[in-house]
């Protein structure tokens, strides 16, 4: 039996969820004792995953597989998965690996869990513990199946190098033809998305107006975070629906969460409860969200934030 | 066009979360229930195309006579017809079986499930539902068209949009940017009236498999009080994010 991940690149870079997700692979493969694989496309550069644990990567290349699309991946997925006598299949929490997890799981019949936060409890049967309630809980999920999938939630785990001697192979794409076509795929590009962000800044209907969103884009790109918002902001068209975050909205699950002119409603808090550490600034003592923050400043964001940016980029210069 | 909207009947988003029965049982006691927000977005779009298109909109749940009153509201807001599968579902996995199987006999054009529900966030059963149909399937969907037999969709990725152009018929898994949230429909009590003559029928369950158990629940370990920071004082907080905290 063997482990296998799905390594997930962009401009020809493994994006850090990959590298996670290695890093998860390697921890279960090293209580196992089985190997470790790892499944890429269009991607020649596979050392990085070595380093990270991974000791034999199967490359999947094909022009039809330039463009991510979950069903011609599911289908090369599945292949490798039953080629190589996989047993556990490990994906990160992207919004294509989890578009394309359910698919895959069908075809080759697996159990399929999502949002898991850790290692697994126990191994036979398979038990782990995957966040629910949007955040607001957790379970323990029981997967007694000869085959699982697991998908891990982004930066849950971490990063651990684990080098091992990798070895690469080539195989060509097996999915069939669809009339499913991709059109266009627009992306802002070198903007720092919420999924991938370390830090995340996010304003709320204390700002004032869409005026005011300087404040939070210069934050955030003095610290490399993403920028987010609370659900009223992108309802009034101040920011794009993309923003919104909470549990009718994008998770947040990064190192630093930092919410100025939020109030902190329970539903907001929900999706963004998995966070490490929250700073909270906030001009009202009384606002809920400082009963969930670490760190917090009863200020004026329009005092405030300026001053934090300033006293920042001091920081980071010295 | 033929349109089925597969329902999740879920907590109230103010809901408090509690267990019961050793942690091994969800408390819904004085718990109000709703429409599963993503599919409601999912809903809303169905009935603009039954306003439209004269698309006839079936909703369909897998639960117990507790989710009727959930599937009643669909039918105020403007769905035409309602079926409820009568079975207390383990799993997604089981879900989808079952919403596959109602789905085989009735040839749906267009199936909308919402991307995942707030309850246990599997974000699985649209996508299953599509394998086993054997349909295309977009997820994250924030927009859709229909043209004849070709639909055009646009699907959210991390960082963008994706533009999609594919043959019905299609799985789709709704999310916000479906509809915006003022168009969001609010039965009226003409809505409710009608909804109290329209068809919900009960289906018995079909066999299928179960592939994941719950076997606990445990809320977040309380948290530390908050550390509260002068606004003057904002050396000491980026001291603090750095090195206590560790994250600047
Ligand atoms: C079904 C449902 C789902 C929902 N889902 C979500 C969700 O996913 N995400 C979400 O965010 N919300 C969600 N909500 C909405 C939620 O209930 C709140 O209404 C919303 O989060 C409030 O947004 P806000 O904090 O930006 O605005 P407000 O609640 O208006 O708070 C503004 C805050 O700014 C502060 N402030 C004002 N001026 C200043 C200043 N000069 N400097 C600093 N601070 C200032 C105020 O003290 C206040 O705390 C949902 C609601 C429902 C009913």
């Amino acid at each position: 039996m063997g482990i296998l991940i799905y390594a997930e690149s962009e401009n020809g870079k493994f994006k850090k969820c990959a590298l996670e997700l290695a890093s998860y692979g390697r921890a279960i493969a090293n209580q196992l004792g089985v190997e470790l694989i790892a499944a890429s496309f269009n991607h020649s550069e596979y050392q990085t995953l070595g380093t990270y644990g991974v000791e034999r990567v199967i490359q999947i290349s094909d022009p039809k597989l330039e463009k991510f699309t979950a069903e011609r991946y599911a289908a090369n997925l599945a292949s490798v998965v039953k080629e190589n006598g996989v047993k556990l299949v490990l994906l990160s929490s992207s919004a294509n690996a989890k578009y394309l997890a359910p698919l895959l799981a069908v075809s080759i019949s697996a159990g399929y869990a999502s949002n898991v936060v850790g290692l697994p409890e126990s191994m036979d049967p398979l038990s782990i513990k995957r966040s629910c309630f949007t955040n607001k809980a957790f379970n323990t999920c029981v997967l007694d199946n000869e085959l699982n999938i697991i998908s891990l939630s982004n930066n849950s785990f971490g990063l651990k190098e684990e080098p091992k001697e990798i070895i690469s192979e080539t195989k060509s794409d097996v999915s069939s033809e669809t009339n499913f076509v991709l059109e266009k795929v627009e992306r802002a590009s070198g903007q720092i998305t919420i999924a991938d962000a370390e830090i995340v800044v996010s304003g709320g209907r204390g700002l004032k107006g869409p005026e005011n969103w300087h404040l939070i884009e210069d934050l955030a790109s003095t610290l490399g975070a993403a920028t987010a918002c609370s659900k009223p902001v992108s309802d009034m068209g101040w920011r794009p629906h993309s923003e919104h975050v909470g549990q009718t909205g994008k998770p947040v699950a990064s190192n630093l969460y930092i919410a100025i002119g939020v109030s902190g409603a329970i539903q907001h808090l929900a999706g963004i409860n998995s966070s490490k550490v929250k700073l909270v600034i906030n001009i009202d003592p009384e606002a809920p969200f400082f009963k969930a923050a670490d760190y917090g400043v009863v200020g004026d964001a329009f005092e405030v934030v300026p001053e934090l940016i300033e006293k920042l980029k001091a920081f980071k210069n010295s | 066009m033929k349109i089925l909207v597969c329902i999740s009947h879920v907590p109230d988003t103010t809901s408090k979360i509690n267990f019961v029965d050793d942690d091994r049982a969800f408390d819904k006691n004085g718990v109000q229930f709703i429409i599963n927000p993503n599919d409601e977005f999912g809903l809303t779009r169905a009935v603009w195309f039954q306003q439209k298109e004269q698309a006839e909109v079936t909703v369909i749940t897998v639960g117990e006579a507790s989710c009727e009153p959930t599937l009643r509201k669909c039918l105020a807001i403007g769905a035409n017809r309602a079926f409820r599968i009568n079975l207390n579902p383990t799993d997604g996995f089981q879900v989808a079986q079952q919403l596959s199987a109602h789905c085989k006999e009735e040839n749906y054009d267009l199936i909308i499930a919402g991307r995942e529900s707030i309850d246990y966030n599997g974000a699985m059963v649209p996508g299953m539902l599509s394998a086993h149909m054997g349909y295309n399937f977009v997820t994250n969907c924030i927009g859709l068209e229909i043209e004849g037999s070709t639909a055009k969709a646009k699907r959210e990725i991390d960082g963008g949009i994706e533009s999609i152009s594919c043959e019905l018929p299609l799985v789709i898994g709704a999310q916000k940017g479906l509809v915006e949230e003022k168009d969001l429909i609010i039965p009226n009590m003409r809505g409710i009236m009608q909804a109290r003559q329209k068809s919900l029928t009960v289906l018995p369950p079909v066999d299928s498999q179960i592939k994941s158990t719950i076997s606990k629940f445990e809320k977040p370990a309380p948290r530390g009080a908050v550390k509260m920071v002068d606004s003057d004082q904002i050396d000491q907080l980026i001291d603090l994010l750095h090195n206590e905290a560790k994250v600047i």
